[in-house]
C-alpha cells in the first residue's frame, strides 16, 4: 500500500494529489521543449520572471553574450544563460538536469555539488557565464550508456548509503572527484573529501561505507 | 533563504589585466569584482550589497595571475591561485609549509578549489549584523549593532575596536604576515607593492574597508620572501566547526630555532582584532629565549595585554593564550 501522498503515471484520479502530478510532469516537458528552441523558459517566471531579457529594469548592454554553449556530460548544450544565473540555476531550469539539489543555495550544504573538469565544485556558487569551455559533470552523467551505474552509484545502493537522498547527488559527486584522483583512499580520506556536504539524516558513516565499497571494488 | 535569482548585474569578463583595470577604473565602486565568487555571490544573493557591474577576473590570461612561480628571493603567487593549489603545491610545501597548512584549513574542500588566495585575504567580516545588511558604521550608518549591552559577539575583537567591533575572518591573512608577504596591488596608474602586515586596515583607518584596496585596485600577486624558508611553522585554527566555519581565534607562527634556541620568530594571530594581529610583543619575549615550556607559557600570558573583551567573548582570552603558547612549544 503505497502512502496517500504518493501518485503514480497510470493511477487513477483520486483527489488533487493525481493532477499535481499531470501538470508536473507535462511542465518538466514544457521546459525540455523550450530548452531545444533555446528560448527563454517560459514557466520558470517565479525564478526569472521580471529579471528576464526584455524587462526594463535590466541594465544596460553588458559585454557577455547571453547565448552560450555549455559541455555537460559530454554534449554540448545552446543555452540562454543570465548574467546573474548560476550554475545550478541552469542545469535545473534550463537544461532540465534536477539531479543537482539546491540546498542553502549559499555554498553551505554541498547538495549542488557537481565536477567541474574533474573537480569538485558548489554550482550554486559558480556564476555560468564563468564556467566558459570547461566540462560539466552532473549525477545525470555517471550512468553508462547501457544503464550500468556509476560504482559509487552501485556502493551507494549496496550499502544503503542515503536516507532521505536530498543530499546525495551531492556526495556522490564529491566521492567521484575523490577516487578520480585517488583511487584508493583511506576511510579518513573520504571522510576529508565528503567534509563540504552536509546530510541532514547524518548518514555520514553509510555514505563512507559506500565510497569505500566503491573504492575497493574498482 | 531564498532561492530565487540574484538581482540583476551587468557581466564583463576580462581576458587581459589592461581590459579588467579599464573596467575597475570605469565602474570604480560600483564595480564588484570577483574571483572564485564563493563569498561574493553570497552578499549579492542576501541583498545585504548591491551592484550594477560584475568584473570577472578569472578569464584574465596575463599579468600572472595565475600559478606559483619561483622568483630570485622567494616565490610569487598570482591572485587566482586557488588555495587548493596552494595547499598541494611542492614549492610551497616544502619552503612555506605554513601557508600550506592554512590554506588547507579554510572552509570546505569545494570552497577550496574554487575560492582564490587573492579573495581569502580580500573577504569582508563575517559580523553578522554587517551582514545581514543593516545600517551600522561599516555599512555608512551611525551604530555598531555587535557592541551593545544585548548583542552576540561571541565572534567580535579583542582587540583595535574603533566604533566597529569586526574581525578579520581569513586564515590565510595570518600566514602571510607571519612569512612577511607583500602584496602586489595594480591599478590604472600603476603598480604598487604592500607588505601584508600594511595591507590590512583596522576601523580606525577606513571603517567601509578591510584592506588598502580601493575601486580601482586589483590584487594581481602575493610574494613571499625566502626569509622564512623552511623556517619551524606553527598554524592552528580553533573553529566551531571543522568544516566551513570561520577560525574564531588562529594563529600563524614562523620560527628559527638554532640548538634549541629561538633565534627570531614572527607571529600572527586572527579572529581576535579587524586585522591579523601580528604580536610584537610576543615576538620580543621569546627572541633569543630557548624554546621550553617557561618561554612558551611567558609568550602565551603576554599575547592578551591590552584586551577589551564584549560581553560574550571573553573566551577568546585564555584561547588566543593558549594557542600562543602552543605555538611556540611545539613548532
Amino acid at each position: 500500500m503505497k502512502g496517500p501522498v504518493t501518485f503514480y503515471p497510470g493511477e487513477s484520479a483520486r483527489g488533487p494529489g493525481a493532477s499535481f502530478f499531470k501538470s508536473r510532469a507535462s511542465r518538466r516537458a514544457f521546459i525540455k521543449g523550450v530548452i531545444a528552441s533555446g528560448a527563454v523558459v517560459g514557466s520558470s517566471t517565479f525564478l526569472f520572471g521580471s529579471l528576464g531579457g526584455c524587462s526594463s529594469d535590466r541594465p544596460a548592454v553588458g559585454s557577455i553574450e547571453r547565448l552560450i554553449s555549455l559541455n555537460v556530460n559530454g554534449q554540448v548544450r545552446r543555452v540562454d544563460v543570465l548574467p546573474n544565473e548560476t550554475l545550478a540555476m541552469t542545469l535545473r531550469y534550463k537544461l532540465g538536469l534536477t539531479g543537482t539539489k539546491l540546498g542553502c543555495d549559499r555554498g553551505e550544504c554541498g547538495a549542488c555539488t557537481v565536477i567541474i573538469d574533474g573537480v569538485s565544485t558548489y554550482s550554486c556558487s559558480t556564476l555560468t557565464h564563468m564556467v566558459g569551455d570547461r566540462q560539466v559533470r552532473t549525477i545525470e552523467g555517471l550512468e553508462r550508456p547501457n544503464g550500468e551505474l556509476h560504482p559509487v552509484q552501485q556502493a551507494m545502493i549496496d550499502e544503503l548509503g542515503p536516507q532521505c537522498g536530498f543530499c546525495t547527488p551531492g556526495q556522490i559527486m564529491a566521492a567521484v572527484a575523490l577516487l578520480e584522483v585517488n583511487a584508493n583512499p583511506t576511510r579518513d580520506e573520504v571522510r576529508h573529501a565528503l567534509s563540504g556536504n552536509l546530510c541532514r539524516c547524518g548518514a555520514y558513516d553509510h555514505y563512507l561505507n559506500s565510497v569505500m565499497r566503491a573504492a575497493q571494488g574498482a | 533563504m531564498s532561492k530565487d535569482m540574484m538581482p540583476m548585474f551587468e557581466l564583463y569578463q576580462p581576458t587581459d589585466i589592461g581590459n579588467a583595470l579599464d573596467l575597475a577604473d570605469k565602474f570604480g565602486a560600483d564595480g564588484w569584482k570577483v574571483a572564485g565568487g564563493q563569498d561574493s555571490l553570497d552578499w549579492i544573493k542576501d541583498r545585504a550589497k548591491r551592484t550594477k557591474v560584475v568584473i570577472d577576473l578569472t578569464r584574465i590570461a596575463d599579468a600572472g595571475l595565475r600559478g606559483i612561480r619561483e622568483t630570485t628571493d622567494g616565490i610569487e603567487i598570482g591572485a587566482l591561485t586557488t588555495l587548493t593549489e596552494i595547499e598541494e603545491n611542492e614549492l610551497i610545501k616544502e619552503r612555506f609549509g605554513l601557508l600550506a597548512s592554512a590554506a588547507a584549513k579554510v572552509a570546505s574542500p569545494q570552497i577550496r578549489n574554487v575560492g582564490t588566495i587573492g579573495g581569502n585575504v580580500c573577504q569582508d567580516t563575517r559580523c553578522w549584523y554587517y551582514r545581514s545588511g543593516i545600517d551600522c558604521y561599516r555599512a555608512g550608518g551611525t551604530t555598531c549593532y555587535a557592541d551593545t549591552p544585548e548583542a552576540m559577539n561571541r565572534e567580535h575583537c579583542l582587540f583595535g575596536a574603533d566604533r566597529c567591533v569586526a574581525v578579520t575572518p581569513s586564515d590565510t591573512g595570518p600566514a602571510l604576515v607571519a612569512l612577511d608577504a607583500s602584496m602586489v596591488i595594480r591599478n590604472a596608474d600603476g603598480e604598487r607593492v604592500v607588505a601584508a602586515e600594511d595591507f590590512f586596515i583596522g576601523p580606525d583607518v577606513d571603517i567601509e574597508r578591510m584592506t588598502v584596496l580601493q575601486p580601482g585596485d586589483i590584487l594581481t600577486a602575493i610574494r613571499i620572501p625566502n626569509t622564512w624558508a623552511g623556517a619551524s611553522f606553527y598554524f592552528e585554527k580553533v573553529a566551531d566547526r571543522n568544516t566551513w566555519d570561520f577560525a574564531l581565534v588562529n594563529i600563524a607562527a614562523a620560527l628559527r630555532i638554532n640548538n634549541g634556541r629561538i633565534e627570531d620568530i614572527r607571529i600572527a594571530a586572527g579572529g581576535v582584532e579587524c586585522i591579523p594581529r601580528r604580536m610584537t610583543v610576543v615576538e620580543d619575549i621569546v627572541r633569543g629565549s630557548a624554546q621550553d615550556d617557561e618561554t612558551a607559557t611567558l609568550a602565551g600570558s603576554s599575547a592578551s595585554r591590552g584586551a577589551t573583551p564584549l560581553n560574550y567573548n571573553h573566551f577568546k582570552i585564555p584561547l588566543l593564550e593558549n594557542l600562543v603558547t602552543r605555538a611556540i612549544r611545539d613548532a
